[in-house]
C-alpha cells in the first residue's frame, strides 16, 4: 500500500466513526432523515460563508455550515409548531428550499473554484490527501483527515461529558425533563454536533456517504445490542469495517470511492438484518417455526390428556386417526407425532399413542397457565 | 412590464422553452396530484428515498439494454424505487427499526449504489454514460418532445388509475384498518398507490433530479392542504400548484443566464408553500391572527359591557350612568377603555352624556344581560 492509500483509508475511516457515533443517537432518536436533510443544506451555510470570507479554506466555513445545519431544524419545529403541516412534510419542504437557493447562488455568482454540486453529492475522496495540512511550515497530514480528527475528538468529549444526559433525553425525553435535565437543549446540542460533522465530512466524502455512515452502521448495530454503550463500539466498528472494503470494493472495480463505501454499508446492514442472532431475519423465522411446532405438540397432548379416561380413548388416541381429530394434515400430525416422541412427551403403543409422565404434566402446565 | 408579452409569445413559440415549460408543468400535475396521497399518509419522505433509489435501477437498466430510450431509463428506476420502497417496509416490519431509519438506510445505500454503478459505467469504452448524471441533478433544458411525450404518457396512466381506485386510495389514505374490515385488499392497494407514486416521482427525475424531486411530491400537496379538508378539491389544487410552479420556475429561469431551471421550479412551489401557509382561509397564519385580534376585541368590549351592567344593577337603573374612570377602574392594566366605548356607542350599546360619563342603552343592557347568561353557562 502506498502512503495516499493508506491515509485515503484513514480519512475514510475517521469519518466512517466519527458518523456513526453521531448516527447511533440518531437512530434511537428517530431523527435519521435528519442527517439527510442537514447533509444537504449546509451547503447553503457553506455558500453563504463564502460570500463573506472569500475563502473555501476559512474554519468560518464550517461555522457557517454548521449554523445553517441547525436552523433547518428551527425551521422544521418552526413549521410543526403552526399544527398547519406534518413535521415530514416540514422536512421535506425545508431541505429542498434551502439547497436550492445554495444551487442557484453557486451557479450563478461562484465560478472557476472548487465549489461544484457534484463533488460535494458525491466527495473526492481519491484527491483528499493531495489538500495538505501546513502548520508553523510544518506538513501535519492532509487536512480533512486533520478536520476529521478534531471533529471525531469531540464528539467523543460530547458523548463522554453528557453520556447519562445523553441516554435519559434519548430513552425517556419526559422523565429527563421532569428531572430538569433539558431534552431541548440536548436536542440542538446533537443537531449541532451532526451538523459540524456532516460539514466536515462532506467536503471530504460527499453528503450521501455522510448519510449512509450516519444511519448503517447504527442500524446494524441496533439489531445486535440492547446496550447504548455496546451500540456505539458496534456501530464505530461497522463504519470503519465498511469504509475499508468499500475502498477496496472501489480498487477492484475502478468505481466511485464513496458509492462503494455506501454500497459495503449496506451489505453489511443485509448480512445483519439477515443472520443478526435474535432479531434477524433467520433467527425470528427459526423461532416462529419452531413456536409453531411447539404450540402443535402441545396441542396433542392435551388432547390425549382430555379423553385420557374417555370410554372411546382407544379410538381417540389411534395414530391413524389423529390428523382427524386434530384437524390437521396426516404428513404434519405424523410429524408432529414423531416430534412429540422424540421429546418423550408420549409414546407410540401398537398403532396408539400414550401419555408418557412428562407429557401428562406439560399438558397440565398448559392449560394452567 | 413589457416583457410580459414577450414571454407568453416564447412559451408559444419558442421549442425549447416550450418543451421544458410542457415537461415541467406534466411534471408538476402527476407529482402534485399523487403527492397528496404521500403528504396525508405521512410519507412525505418517502418521495425522498424512492427518488435516490431510483439511481441504480436507470444505470443498470442501461447497462443491460445499452440504450437511453427513456422509456427504458424509465422502467428501470421504477422497478428500483419500488424495490428500495419494498426493502424499507420490510425493514419495519422485521425489525425494530424505525420508517425513518429505514428510508435514510434505503436512500443513502441505493443512492451509493447507483453512483458506483455509474462510474463502473463511465470505465466501459463503448458505453459513454452521458446522459446518465442529468438525472442526478435533473436538466430540464435537455428535454426533448420525445421525452414530453412518455412523461405525459406514464403520467397519464398513473393519473387514471388514480381516478379509477379513487374510493379504495382515499379509504387508504384516511381509515386503512376500517377499510380492511370492509373486505377491501389493504396491503395490494397499498403496494399499487406506492408504485403510482414511483412512477410520479421517476418521470420528474430527469427535470429537477434527484435531490429535489422530494419537494415537487410534498411542497405542492403541503400548500393544497391549506385551502380544502376535501379530498378531490385537494387533489386538483396540490396539481394544479405543481403545473403552475414547473412553468413559473421554467420562466424564471429562462429571464436570466446561469440559473438551473430544477431549483427554479422548487423554489417557485416553496413560495406557493409559504403563501398558502400564511393566507389559506381558516387555516392561513394570517387568517388565524385577524381571528384572533377579533375575538381579543370582542372579549374587551363584553367585559367593559359587563362592567356596565354590573354598576347599574347595583343601582337598580338600567341606564344609570357613571365616569369612565370608574369603569377603568374595574379593570386595571386595561387602557383601551374609551376606544371600547366608542366602539359600543358606534353599535348603540352605550350613550356618552355629559363630562365623560357612560351609560347603557337598552338594547346594551339586553345583550350585557345575554352574554352574563352565556357565562353564566360555561362556567
Amino acid at each position: 500500500m502506498t502512503l495516499q492509500q493508506i491515509e485515503i483509508q484513514l480519512i475514510a475511516s475517521v469519518v466512517a466513526v466519527a458518523c456513526s457515533l453521531v448516527g447511533v443517537f440518531l437512530v434511537l432518536r428517530k431523527l435519521a432523515m435528519a442527517s439527510d436533510a442537514i447533509s444537504h443544506t449546509v451547503l447553503l451555510g457553506i455558500v453563504l460563508a463564502f460570500f463573506v470570507v472569500r475563502d473555501l479554506n476559512s474554519p468560518l466555513l464550517i461555522l457557517g455550515a454548521a449554523t445553517t445545519g441547525v436552523l433547518t431544524f428551527a425551521f422544521v419545529e418552526l413549521l410543526t409548531r403552526t399544527r398547519l403541516i406534518k413535521e415530514d412534510a416540514a422536512i421535506g419542504l425545508v431541505f429542498p428550499a434551502l439547497f436550492s437557493i445554495a444551487i442557484i447562488l453557486i451557479s450563478r455568482y461562484i465560478t472557476g473554484i472548487h465549489l461544484d454540486i457534484d463533488s460535494v453529492l458525491l466527495g473526492e475522496l481519491a484527491f483528499a490527501p493531495f489538500s495538505r495540512m501546513i502548520l508553523f511550515g510544518m506538513d501535519i497530514g492532509p487536512k480533512s483527515l486533520v478536520v476529521m480528527s478534531v471533529i471525531l475528538v469531540v464528539i467523543l468529549a460530547f458523548i463522554t461529558l453528557f453520556y447519562k444526559e445523553l441516554k435519559l433525553t434519548t430513552f425517556d425525553a419526559g422523565l429527563a425533563a421532569s428531572l430538569g435535565f433539558l431534552p431541548g437543549v440536548m436536542h440542538y446540542a446533537l443537531i449541532t454536533l451532526v451538523s459540524v460533522t456532516a460539514v466536515g465530512a462532506f467536503d471530504a466524502v460527499g453528503s450521501i456517504l455522510v448519510i449512509a455512515f450516519m444511519i448503517g452502521p447504527a442500524a446494524s448495530a441496533y439489531l445486535l445490542t440492547n446496550k447504548l454503550a455496546m451500540m456505539l463500539g458496534l456501530s464505530a466498528a461497522f463504519g470503519v469495517v465498511s469504509a475499508i472494503s468499500g475502498y477496496w470494493l472501489a480498487r477492484m472495480l475502478d468505481s466511485s470511492i464513496a458509492g462503494s463505501m455506501a454500497t459495503m454499508v449496506g451489505v453489511l446492514f443485509l448480512a445483519t438484518f439477515i443472520l443478526a442472532p435474535e432479531r434477524g431475519l433467520v433467527a425470528k423465522f427459526r423461532r416462529e417455526e419452531r413456536q409453531k411446532w411447539d404450540f402443535a405438540k402441545k396441542m396433542l397432548v392435551i388432547h390425549l390428556l382430555n379423553h385420557e379416561h374417555a370410554p372411546n380413548y382407544q379410538d381417540e388416541s389411534k395414530i391413524e386417526h389423529m390428523h382427524k381429530e386434530m384437524n390437521w394434515t396426516p404428513e404434519f400430525a405424523s410429524r408432529v407425532i414423531k416430534q412429540a416422541v422424540q421429546s418423550r412427551w408420549i409414546q407410540r403403543v401398537d398403532g396408539r399413542v400414550d401419555l408418557t409422565e412428562q407429557g401428562r404434566q406439560i399438558a397440565h402446565q398448559t392449560m394452567e397457565s | 412590464m413589457s416583457f410580459i408579452p414577450e414571454i407568453f409569445y416564447d412559451l408559444l413559440f419558442d421549442y425549447t422553452l416550450r418543451t421544458v415549460a410542457l415537461g415541467s408543468a406534466t411534471l408538476g400535475l402527476v407529482s402534485g396530484a399523487l403527492g397528496t396521497y404521500a403528504v396525508l399518509r405521512k410519507q412525505s419522505l418517502l418521495g425522498d428515498a424512492i427518488s435516490h433509489a431510483a439511481l441504480p435501477g436507470i444505470v443498470l437498466a442501461f447497462l443491460v439494454f445499452r440504450s437511453k430510450a427513456p422509456l427504458i431509463l424509465i422502467l428501470g428506476a421504477v422497478l428500483a424505487g419500488w424495490l428500495g420502497t419494498l426493502f424499507i417496509i420490510n425493514i419495519i416490519r422485521y425489525t425494530r427499526i424505525n420508517e425513518d431509519t429505514a428510508m435514510g438506510l434505503v436512500l443513502s445505500v441505493f443512492f451509493g449504489f447507483g453512483l458506483m454503478l455509474l462510474t463502473y459505467t463511465q470505465r466501459i469504452p463503448d458505453a459513454r454514460q452521458a446522459g446518465l448524471d442529468r438525472f442526478l441533478f435533473g436538466q430540464a433544458a435537455a428535454l426533448l418532445q420525445s421525452d414530453i411525450i412518455t412523461m405525459a404518457s406514464i403520467g397519464g396512466i398513473a393519473l387514471v388509475v388514480m381516478a379509477l381506485f379513487w374510493k379504495e386510495f382515499k379509504l387508504l389514505s384516511f381509515d386503512p384498518e376500517f377499510g380492511a374490515s370492509l373486505g377491501y385488499p389493504i396491503r395490494k392497494l397499498d403496494i399499487l398507490l406506492t408504485t403510482l407514486i414511483v412512477i410520479a416521482i421517476v418521470i420528474g427525475l430527469q427535470t429537477v433530479g434527484v435531490i429535489l424531486m422530494s419537494a415537487m411530491i410534498v411542497a405542492p400537496a403541503a400548500a393544497a392542504r391549506q385551502w380544502t379538508n376535501r379530498m378531490h378539491i385537494m387533489v386538483l389544487l396540490s396539481a394544479l400548484f405543481g403545473a403552475l410552479a414547473g412553468i413559473s420556475g421554467t420562466i424564471i429561469s429562462s429571464l436570466a443566464a446561469r440559473i438551473a431551471t430544477g431549483p427554479t421550479i422548487v423554489l417557485s412551489i416553496s413560495l406557493i408553500v409559504v403563501i398558502s401557509l400564511l393566507f389559506a382561509p381558516n387555516r392561513g397564519l394570517v387568517w388565524r391572527w385577524i381571528k384572533q385580534l377579533k375575538n381579543r376585541r370582542k372579549l374587551e368590549l363584553d367585559s367593559v359591557l359587563i362592567d356596565l351592567h354590573t354598576l347599574a344593577s347595583q343601582h337598580g337603573d338600567h341606564t344609570h350612568s357613571h365616569s369612565r374612570q370608574v369603569i377603568r377602574a374595574m379593570h386595571p392594566g386595561d387602557r383601551g377603555t374609551l376606544h371600547s366605548l366608542r366602539e359600543l356607542q358606534k353599535q348603540h350599546l352605550v350613550v356618552e352624556e355629559p363630562k365623560d360619563q357612560w351609560s347603557l342603552t337598552e338594547s346594551g343592557w339586553k345583550q350585557a344581560q345575554e352574554i352574563v347568561r352565556e357565562r353564566g353557562k360555561t362556567q
